[in-house]
């Protein structure tokens, strides 16, 4: 019994030394190899957090105004989950029309976006649309990034599945009045390679928005806005839109709120 | 018998007081337990991640000589650490998950980890969590005091820590999140159309105006923010843990002399130390003694420590103000006779810009020795893109560093690190000075070189024209010889005249997150960018601690480097990651250095902020010109836009860390392995 107990007491005396040294007799031989610890890290099992996966989310537009006495809507949204330089984006815009009582249009795209340079993403994926008119599905190639003169800018092309292409370029800029009173030019064009009769579009520039949202910003996720677009329809597609009498151009005020989380 | 008799309680005794010494030289055993718990440090109650219970940690003091026993119990919930920062101990027992052998990803939850090592050093240290930066920013760190063997070389009648930090009562997991979706997510003080109508109505003329509105062009072409100082805000600094309202208060009697050891545990913030009516006489550095020095102020990077002796005459109340860059907030402890006086509070300085001399034109040479055995590319997005020549007006500031265009291979002009500060001339300084005479040739061989157009640049119009010719020379040619050109001289904002006398913006007295304050406006060319004079604001006469000020007290035997190894500070500021030579942590191969060998490292930094890079298991020798009295830090803070050479004797075993201790940028990736080992590595 005794010598058991000794023993015991010896071993644990022992312990954090005998453990340290087998710790140093597992450092020594690896750092004594050519190429130690070869390839990256040590083996550790967590990860850095130099490759975390974050996301985020962020509502540019969701926005309501009251057109002909109904209640519109738009949204224009982009969310994207990843690591610094492979993510995987969501986008989605649409108008809900409060004289037609349905969605005018919804897109979504879903998007592999990988950093190219310091400001600028290169994005693929497709895009889908629900509309009333015949729904299609495209293929999508972009670059979405900072330009110089800090404009944020989207242009993406777009193959559909009946084999249209088409493009559309957006930018805006955030004009800091003070450091949280912010107007927010923007413009998106869209433009059509071919003319596409079921959806009402003529080939060239279809169409142009030019919008000014002033928000405040009481936290960086919480802003609301109110804002003018102008929608003005171009070449081919004004003149089918006059002959179906829709109207051409538009203007509206808005209300609404940028999101970001 | 009876005379034996009569010793034996006295051999008793002898041999008692013998083991108790004993185990006084060997088994200092201290007792640190990490939990959770409730702090409320801003008025709402938060959980914080504390050391027994405290925040900071209680303050463990270790005895030169002796062999420190340590346990640690983790009760956090999930996988924690201890570093000892500064601290020359055995690789295992550095505390470092993933890199220190056999210490795997940490302590495990509900665990004791054991740390033994002899204590082989003196002064002012601190330990903190190495598994996260979420870990040290909620409390995981506490002051190291190591009680010497020798008597120090200088007297004080008190001793005080005052250990700075920065609290957030936001989730640090979310901050990190926050930034890499916006990256200015926390600065409310940009520029704005507000500022610009401000600017424009002081600017004293139409040529200030006009450069003031060229300024603004040419940052927002280059896509980055001159306000862009610190990342991270709603910070509340604290000292001792102390918030500025509730003002830690250090006692002294008139006349006495007060040690005061600055630790500046912030996970984010750089402070301007000062302590208004006293001078300040720094005896150590990093926890190693260095010849007197007296000033007014210094700079403090992330994790550096100085220790300070003050000699307060007056029966008053002193106030220790500690300003973060961006002055969003103050620090503040109180020195005063008596408890319960409170000291004046002084406006705040003005928001500095950054330069375009200290924005990302220093991009150094590219593919040259990246102390791996296969020269790294930089991965896609690290490294900005050079600035538009072309589409900037010919606004032309990159001449600045006139090596902007000179990709020639040679160091940064800026390696003023070993510019002598008096003029005088070594055979050290002889070397550098020459380099800068033949570099000063090269930028004007360069395509890209300025002097075609200085008239547009920003800042520089209201200068006459020829003025602006003979400033390109002065900085090709006289750069490496002018004698402390830069050291103490105010910066003169193109605005000078206008901001002349205003010393603090509008908020003058915000303790916490100022927005829209005022900033110093454009600078004036800022011909020399110096690596070792930081720009406190401070006015004129201020005597502002510079690196070169700091001369070891016990010379470090001095050894000439046997090669370079290139540490460019890269990452992306829009996207929120930063690397060391275009590879974040993850990415990179680790640095192997043969034992006894001196590196020197030429940390030249791309990025447009300020960098405490911090080694574990050696010492740092920055190359400040002091020769073999050149301090011994184990953090040294590279200035942004800076070049400055810092010499690693690999004398330590092992692998080993080495990172920017600003914490979201080491977890962002601005960190690499190093592994000292002897056998020369195999050459591929």
């Amino acid at each position: 019994m005794k010598p058991l107990t000794s023993l015991a007491l010896g071993l644990c005396l022992l312990a954090p030394p005998g453990l340290g040294s087998a710790a140093l007799a597992q450092g020594v031989p690896a750092l004594a190899q050519d190429q130690p610890y070869a390839g990256l890290r040590s083996p550790p099992t967590a990860a850095f957090p130099d490759q975390a996966l974050f996301g985020s989310v962020r509502f540019d537009k969701l926005e309501w105004n009251r057109l002909g006495g109904r209640d519109s809507a738009r949204w224009d949204m982009e969310a994207f989950y990843g690591t610094d330089y492979d993510k995987v984006f969501l986008k989605s815009e649409g108008f809900y029309s409060g004289r037609a009582r349905k969605f005018d249009e919804a897109q979504f795209q879903v998007l592999y976006s990988r950093l190219i340079s310091y400001f600028f993403d290169v994005q693929v994926g497709v895009r889908h649309d629900i509309s009333p008119r015949p729904s299609r599905t495209y293929a999508v190639i972009g670059v979405e990034g900072l330009a110089p003169g800090l404009f944020e800018i989207d242009a993406d092309a777009y193959l559909s599945q009946k084999g249209e292409v088409s493009g559309t370029f957006t930018a805006f800029y955030d004009l800091l009045i003070t450091n949280r009173l912010i107007l927010q030019p923007r413009t998106d064009i869209r433009l059509q390679l071919q003319r596409v009769p079921d959806l009402n579009l003529g080939s060239g520039v279809t169409d142009l928005e030019l919008g000014a949202r002033l928000r405040y910003e009481f936290t960086r996720e919480f802003a609301p806005y109110v804002g003018v677009t102008w929608d003005r329809k171009l070449g081919g597609t004004a003149a089918i839109a006059k002959r179906i009498d829709e109207p051409t151009s538009s203007v509206y005020f808005v209300g609404g709120v940028r999101l970001l989380w | 018998m009876k005379q034996a008799g009569r010793f034996t309680p006295a051999w008793a005794a002898a041999l008692l007081l013998s083991l108790v010494l004993a185990q006084a030289s060997v088994a200092g055993t201290h007792d640190l337990v990490l939990e959770r718990r409730v702090v409320n440090v801003t008025g709402r109650e938060r959980v914080g991640m504390l050391i027994n219970g405290q925040l900071p940690g209680p303050t463990l003091r270790l005895k030169e000589g002796e062999e420190a026993v340590i346990n640690v119990t983790n009760h956090l919930g999930e996988t924690a650490s201890i570093h000892w920062h500064g601290l020359i101990v055995p690789p295992e027992m550095d505390g470092v998950p993933g890199i220190a052998p056999g210490y795997g990803d940490g302590i495990r939850p509900g665990e004791t980890f054991t740390y033994r090592f002899k204590v082989r050093q003196s002064g002012t240290y601190w330990f903190h969590s190495h598994s996260s930066g979420e870990q040290e920013q909620l409390g995981i760190y506490a002051p190291l005091i190591i009680e010497p063997r020798e008597r120090e070389p200088f007297r004080y009648d008190r001793d005080y820590v005052i250990m700075l930090s920065d609290w957030t009562d936001d989730d640090p997991r979310r901050i990190l999140k926050n930034l890499k979706t916006d990256s200015s997510w926390y600065n409310f003080n940009r520029r704005t159309m507000v500022s610009l109508f401000d600017e424009l109505a002081r600017a004293p003329g139409p040529d200030a105006r006009r450069a003031v509105v060229e300024d603004r062009a040419t940052w927002d072409m280059m896509r980055m923010d001159p306000t862009d100082i610190t990342d991270v805000g709603g910070l509340v600094f604290l000292v001792n843990g102390q918030s500025p309202e509730r003002n830690f208060t250090a006692l002294f009697r008139p006349g006495e002399r007060v040690r005061l050891r600055f630790i500046n545990a912030s996970s984010m913030t750089y402070f301007d130390v000062r302590i208004p009516g006293l001078k300040m006489t720094v005896v150590q550095a990093d926890g190693n003694n260095v010849q007197p020095v007296r000033i007014d102020e210094f700079r403090f990077g992330n994790a550096e420590t100085y220790d300070v002796i003050v000699q307060p005459t007056e029966d008053r109340a002193y106030t220790l103000v500690a300003e973060p860059i961006d002055r969003t907030g103050y620090a503040r402890a109180t020195l005063a006779p008596r408890p319960g006086m409170v000291g004046d509070l002084p406006p705040h300085r003005l928001r500095p810009l950054v330069s375009m001399a200290e924005m990302g034109m220093n991009f150094g040479p590219k593919g040259y020795d990246r102390g791996t055995p296969l020269p790294e590319e930089d991965m896609p997005g690290h490294v900005a893109p050079e600035m538009p020549m072309g589409a900037m007006g010919g606004s032309g500031m990159s001449g600045m560093e006139g090596q902007a265009g000179g990709h020639g291979g040679m160091p940064g002009m800026q390696s003023g690190g070993s510019m002598p500060p008096d003029g005088t001339s070594d055979a050290n300084h002889g070397r550098v000075a020459k380099k800068g005479g033949k570099r000063a040739r090269k930028p004007t061989k360069s395509p890209a070189m300025p002097g075609m157009d200085h008239g547009s640049m920003p800042g520089m119009s209201s200068a006459p024209p020829q003025r602006g010719g003979s400033w390109a020379q002065m900085e090709g040619m006289n750069h490496g010889s002018m004698p402390g050109v830069a050291a103490g001289a105010p910066p003169a904002g193109v605005l000078a005249a206008a901001t002349a006398g205003l010393q603090q913006g509008p908020q003058a007295y915000t303790l916490h997150g100022g927005e829209d304050m005022q900033n110093e406006g454009p600078m004036l060319g800022h011909a020399t960018l110096d690596a070792l004079v930081n720009r406190t604001g401070a006015p004129p006469g201020t005597r502002v601690l510079s690196y070169r000020d700091l001369k070891a007290l016990k010379p470090y035997p001095y050894k000439k480097y046997d090669r370079i190894i290139e540490m460019r500070l890269t990452g992306n500021m829009q996207r929120y990651f930063w690397s060391i030579n275009g590879r974040k942590f993850s990415e990179a191969q680790p640095i192997v250095l043969r034992y006894g060998e001196r590196v020197r490292f030429r940390f030249i930094n791309e990025t447009m902020m300020p960098h405490p890079m911090h080694i574990h298991g050696t010492w740092f020798l920055p190359e400040v010109g002091n020769g073999a009295r050149n301090p011994l830090k184990h953090t040294v803070n590279i200035n942004p836009g800076a070049t400055l050479d810092v010499d690693v004797p690999a004398d330590a075993e092992g692998p080993w860390a080495f990172h920017c201790h600003q914490l979201y940028h080491m977890e962002a990736g601005m960190m690499r392995k190093i592994i000292v080992q002897r056998q020369p590595v195999a050459q591929q």
